[in-house]
């Protein structure tokens, strides 16, 4: 455990980097840039998992998303050299409308949870080896989504595959 | 480290399992007979709903896999209406699978399959991870399937539209689960509910204010599955787009997906936030908001609308509203009520829409000026246009008539029980009134059928399954019309299960 002190200077380090990198995301207008700074945003998050001890997700969130997704995308984007090039415009005409809702949610959202002292899970602690005990789950009490879970997987490739084919061969 | 599985009764999973078997078998079928199946794919598909139906008859009610699976008449109820709107789906494809997607049939047919897989499963969880899980199931297929004509513009459109509006609803859902979790301690709904309550209590009735955007988020995200006002946008656009019979699929089977979702969590999980009074807590009154809305906006905004899909868009997120009356007449007539308009609904709308994808089929167009003078050379698909749209409208003696009966008596016998519940009047009195709109535009269509000057250029000839969709929504439309209390004696014992 670190101590409370640091915790907090890098609480609000990883969170300041996940808020200006998720923010660059959404408005630079070359797609690259947008895709390097979304690991960069990613990367954050998982580092704010590891401070909750949750080192399960942060490992997972760094394998699939920053290792995987990511990596795809910016893949992607180098073999189409139309997106690569072009300046991308990420807002239309509804921008302040929806900058004025998402406000009114975040802020509305922040007050509520600020205003929430009650969290069952708060009171109970995480037990030591918490990794473990997320593989005992899924292969006892939650088999049954966890096998749902690849059928999904299967309906998802079956539908991309068909998606992603050229007609015609 | 000793770990110990709970009983697995797979028995009870059987039609679910098969399912997603039969799937497979419909996708490798295609493939062995290198994609000339022809429209035997298509039947095997059909085939396998009907087995599925025989399956699911006799498994009988109990759990499995602890409390993640569970066969409650509810659960029951809704697959009948899943497998239901699956074949009707598929019978009326054969039109656009013989011509439009010759490549693709058999992952068509899968996908379609495989969303009712995911739909059924989601009838059957009782439990936060599970139910989501089985929404995203029924999700991921639809998202291929609306935009499965790869050429056409408008279908690619309608797919990556459904598409993120269903990650953001999603998203929204999950975010509002993950704080129920983190109030309660437990993805386990029933257990969630208790440990509310224990909450609650230990805190002289205080919850914490978390739990108003744990219900805000969570109807919101089930909001956009059902295409509730303000978050009905992508609705039109959708069903305008994608195949025809996929619209029908997402308006009928989709729907009632999230109509499942909506029981289990709001219902079932917070059934002690819907309060008489208005209190920070309670869902009652939002709900209540978004059936007007949907209602109001459906109604008015499909009277003008020239293309025959987005009109029936519009009307099916009307026809939400009315099912949202039954779910906040929280009585022992409401859920009652709700299952009973849904299977009615189902008959009505996947007939209206088989006919749609007829008049597609043979015409090219969507228009409503399209249908003039049908009557004339078509007599008796115009009849049995004229019975669904009638039914919709809520005419009797047709069963949809009767659908709206049983909502509005759930809730007025819910307003009349005590003071705090008199706004649902309100709610009564603008559903009667939106009726009034919603005849016009039924109306406007069958007199557009009826009373045109000259006999149409076009004599439909539906395919045999076609046909067959036709008749058995013609069917379900009139028998239940005439003896509603088949169902209506199975739908009443729902809430009985519900409540525990």
């Amino acid at each position: 455990m670190v101590e409370a002190a640091d915790t907090g200077v890098v609480f609000w380090l990883l969170a300041a980097a996940v808020l200006i990198s998720g923010f660059l995301v959404v408005s630079l207008k070359n797609i690259f840039h947008c895709a390097i700074f979304l690991v960069i945003c990613l990367t954050a998050v998982a580092g704010i998992f590891l401070l909750l001890d949750a080192e399960f997700l942060a490992a997972a969130q760094v394998l699939i998303y920053v290792g995987a997704v990511s990596i795809l995308m910016i893949f992607a984007i180098m073999l189409t050299s139309r997106l690569a090039a072009h300046n991308v415009i990420q807002t239309n005409r509804h921008a302040i409308i929806a900058f004025f809702i998402s406000m009114v949610f975040g802020l509305g959202a922040i007050a509520l949870i600020a205003g929430t002292h009650i969290w069952r899970l708060a009171i109970e602690t995480l037990p030591a080896d918490n990794i473990a005990t997320i593989g005992k789950l899924l292969m006892t009490e939650f088999m049954l989504p966890f096998e749902v879970v690849s059928v999904l997987l299967l309906a998802a490739m079956i539908g991309a595959i068909v998606l992603a084919r050229k007609e015609g061969s | 480290m000793e770990a110990q599985l709970p009983p697995y009764s797979i028995k009870m999973m059987l039609p679910e399992l098969f399912l997603f078997v039969w799937a497979l078998v419909v996708i490798t079928f295609d493939l062995l007979t290198r994609r000339k199946s022809g429209s035997a794919v298509g039947y095997l598909a059909m085939l396998g709903l009907v087995i599925c139906g025989g399956i699911l008859s006799i498994t009988g009610y109990g759990r499995g896999f602890g409390m993640m699976f569970i066969n409650d008449p509810v659960a029951v109820f809704f697959k009948v209406i899943f497998l239901g709107a699956a074949f009707m789906a598929i019978g009326s494809s054969f039109g656009i699978t013989n011509r439009k997607i010759v490549n693709h049939r058999g992952e068509y047919f899968g996908l379609i399959l495989l969303s009712t897989v995911g739909m059924m499963f989601l009838a059957s969880s009782q439990e936060l991870l599970s139910l989501y899980i089985g929404l995203e199931l029924t999700t991921i297929p639809l998202f291929v399937l609306a935009g499965f004509f790869k050429d056409d513009r408008k279908s690619v459109e309608s797919g990556i539209k459904y598409m993120i509006m269903g990650a953001l609803s999603s998203a929204l859902l999950l975010y509002g689960i993950s704080f129920l979790y983190g109030l309660s301690g437990t993805t386990d709904i029933v257990q969630m509910k208790i440990n509310l309550a224990v909450t609650q209590l230990a805190n002289e009735g205080d919850i914490g204010v978390i739990l108003i955007l744990a219900t805000v988020t969570i109807l919101a995200g089930i909001g956009f599955k059902l295409a509730l006002p303000p978050f009905h946008q992508w609705a039109p656009d959708v069903y305008e787009g994608s195949p025809t019979p996929i619209a029908a699929f997402l308006s009928v089977g989709s729907k009632a997906a999230g109509i499942v979702a909506f029981v289990k969590i709001m219902m079932l999980g917070l059934e002690a936030f819907y309060d008489p009074v208005m209190k920070p807590n309670d869902w009652g009154i939002l709900v209540g908001v978004l059936a007007i809305a949907a209602m109001v906006w459906g109604n008015v905004a499909a009277v003008r609308q020239s293309n025959i899909k987005r009109m029936l868009a519009f009307s099916s997120i009307a026809q939400a509203g009315y099912i949202m009356i039954g779910m906040v007449a929280m009585n022992q007539y409401g859920l009652a009520a709700v299952g009973f308009y849904t299977f009615v609904y189902m008959f009505a709308n996947m007939g209206a829409f088989a006919i749609v994808t007829v008049v597609e089929d043979q015409t090219g167009s969507c228009k409503i000026s399209s249908y003039a003078g049908l009557s004339r050379t078509s007599p008796f698909l115009s009849a049995a246009l004229a019975v669904f749209l009638l039914s919709l409208a809520g005419i009797p003696p047709l069963a949809g008539f009767f659908a709206k009966y049983y909502v509005f008596a759930a809730a007025i016998a819910m307003a009349g029980s005590s003071n705090g519940h008199t706004w649902l009047y309100w709610l009564v009195g603008v559903g009667l009134l939106t009726t009034v709109f919603a005849l016009y535009y039924y109306a406007n269509v069958i007199k557009t059928a009826y009373f045109a000057r000259e006999a149409s250029p076009y004599r439909l000839r539906p395919l045999r399954p076609a046909l067959l969709v036709i008749a058995i929504g013609l069917l379900g439309v009139l028998i239940f019309g005439v003896v509603p209390e088949t169902i209506v004696d199975f739908a009443r014992d729902l809430p009985y299960y519900i409540a525990h």
